[in-house]
């Protein structure tokens, strides 16, 4: 019997105009697994992550989640199948407070479903806050004024909120502090022991090493590289990005 | 354990002790106090009751176009046409009154023409991403064209006895037409602060990507904004309307859109959107309605209004630039 991926991706393809992003990319994610998926600026990795959340339709290829075929053509498809993504600029509105935030697009509602049950809002962005361990005084603070980690923390906090089953982290460490990065893996491991598949995107290779099961690295829209993280040294891992994986039959 | 710290500023100032956190949410409300209470030192008239009502009978219709602005100004757009399609919503109620002798009808007319030409700025915004700027320049330009066209430059009178009652009666000593302002005000202060429509729009005009990303039907909740907008704009001429008994194709709601967008302002809401109360507005529109009010009483030339108008406007944008 063949195993079952959480998700399967399979020969994914897309263009934009001339450029050929994707040239038929291959994904596979075990449950409960953390994958990184790294290459070189522009190798695809953001793009072929955006199909994955629904943000983009590729032109070709077939998505397959716990061995059906299903279809995502809209950010609202891949939330339904709980595929979650902290996106890079983490899109998160400034003017509201980290509840609204968080629970933005399906805030829980009260008298026949018209208005906002605030109560409840709170409560639960509270529970989940501190489920995950961050530590942030009141929910009601608009996240204008916070930090680089403090609004990660929130966007991974508001991917967590509706128990997914996939996470998708696109460079949750770029341009934080040492601290905020460790906080951020940190973050990463809690999601993984509740038993999400995660898939992490990022240029910091260091990271990888930390909380990754498996590295797929991506060239030129291809994958070029898949294999368990131990087979990996830092070294081998930045010949494969450059383009050169030394010895590798790509499964 | 994750561990972050809030940022310490934001937390351990106690809200409602704290002056600069008070200022900068009701700086308006203050604004206004003052204003209140320079006008009513300057002028005995000023307090007498029948002079507060005329006040608020003088905003209402400001007020109700104010109030659709500010839903559209917290979405991140404009709406230019506000004024225009206030002549063309008059114009059309009072012709199809005329013509059926329903006022029920004439009702209905004011509003559907107003809702309709929402509608199509906010097609034209959502559907057709033009920016609202230009595309409400266009239904200004339109509308008020239309409005021309259709009553030959000139007034168009109301032949239906009991039209002038909607905005000529009164509850006690409260005109209807303040009623239904303060009314309106309500309800739309419920809609903007309690419904997950009000939230959207302010995640749009904060990010609207990330209202996008969020799975929000971005494009649905820009048409029901500029619709709302609209719509308020056909109750607006209506007011306007049966209180002459009779709505001017060329001078019925000219520059109405700078004043509602100046009480928007000085209400606090900003510009880009995401930020701003509908209770700011209301304050807004009071402390517009207050300053005419004591300049008319004060007998300042009626040359010299605007300039003071500006300068208040300024002043108030200048003090709020603190965040």
């Amino acid at each position: 019997m063949p195993e079952t991926y959480q998700i399967e991706m399979k020969n994914i393809q897309k263009s934009f105009g001339n450029i050929k992003s994707l040239r038929g990319v291959d994904l596979k994610l075990r449950p409960g697994e953390v994958l990184g998926l790294v290459g070189d600026n522009g190798a695809g990795k953001s793009t072929l992550m955006k199909t994955l959340s629904g943000v983009i339709n590729p032109d070709e290829g077939e998505f397959h989640f716990e061995g059906k075929r299903v279809n995502i053509d809209s950010p609202k498809a891949a939330k339904n199948l709980n595929i979650e993504t902290v996106f890079q600029d983490l899109s998160l509105c400034d003017t509201l407070d980290v509840a609204s935030n968080m629970f933005l697009g399906r805030e829980p509602i009260r008298f026949l479903g018209r208005l906002i049950d605030k109560k409840t809002l709170h409560t639960r962005a509270r529970e989940e806050l501190d489920k995950l361990g961050i530590n942030i005084s009141s929910t009601k603070l608009q996240v204008q004024n916070m930090s680089g980690g403090q609004r990660q923390a929130i966007a991974i906090a508001r991917a967590m909120l509706f128990k997914p089953k996939v996470l998708v982290m696109d460079e949750p460490t770029a341009a934080l502090g040492v601290k905020e990065v460790n906080m951020v893996l940190q973050l990463i491991k809690t999601v993984k022991e509740q038993g999400v598949s995660v898939v992490l995107i990022t240029h910091r290779l260091q990271d990888l090493f930390e909380v990754c099961d498996r590295l797929m690295v991506l060239y030129e829209g291809k994958c070029i590289d898949d294999r368990p993280i131990d087979d990996f040294t830092l070294e081998t891992l930045i010949k494969s990005i450059m383009g050169s994986p030394e010895g590798v039959k790509v499964s | 354990m994750a561990n972050i710290k809030t940022n310490d500023n934001q937390t351990t100032t106690n809200r409602g002790l704290n002056f600069s956190w008070l200022w900068s949410e009701y700086s308006v409300v203050i604004a206004f106090i003052i204003i209140f209470i320079v006008a009513a030192f300057m002028n005995d008239r000023f307090l007498y009751l029948q002079n507060q009502l005329n006040i608020l009978m003088q905003v209402s219709t400001i007020g109700i176009i104010a109030l659709g602005m500010t839903v559209v100004m917290l979405s991140g757009g404009i709406d230019l046409s506000v004024g225009s399609v206030l002549a063309m919503a008059g114009v059309f109620s009072v012709l199809a009154l005329n013509a059926s002798e329903s006022i029920f009808v004439g009702v209905l007319t004011a509003l559907a023409v107003g809702a309709m030409a929402g509608l199509l700025n906010g097609i034209l915004v959502s559907k057709g991403r033009i920016a609202s700027f230009i595309a409400t320049l266009g239904m200004m330009a339109g509308a008020r064209s239309i409005a021309l066209y259709v009553s030959d430059g000139g007034s168009k009178s109301a032949e239906v006895d009991g039209f002038m009652n909607i905005s000529n009666s009164s509850l006690g000593m409260v005109d209807t037409p303040i009623i239904v302002f303060l009314g309106l005000t309500i309800l739309i202060y419920i809609l903007m602060q309690k419904t997950r429509f009000g939230r959207y729009v302010y995640a749009l005009g904060s990010n609207e990507k990330a209202a996008l990303l969020s799975a929000i039907r971005v494009d649905r909740i820009k048409i029901g904004v500029y619709t709302l907008c609209g719509f308020l704009v056909g109750i607006a001429a209506l007011i306007e309307t049966s209180r002459l008994n009779s709505i001017s194709s060329s001078s019925s709601g000219n520059l109405y859109e700078l004043d509602a967008i100046a009480a928007v302002i000085i209400g606090g809401t900003r510009m880009t959107g995401g930020k701003g109360k509908v209770i700011g507005t209301l304050f807004g529109v009071l402390l517009l309605g207050v300053l005419n009010n004591m300049m008319n009483l004060l007998n300042i030339s009626p040359h010299l209004q605007g300039l003071v108008k500006g300068l208040i406007i300024i002043v108030a944008v200048l003090f709020q630039k603190r965040d």
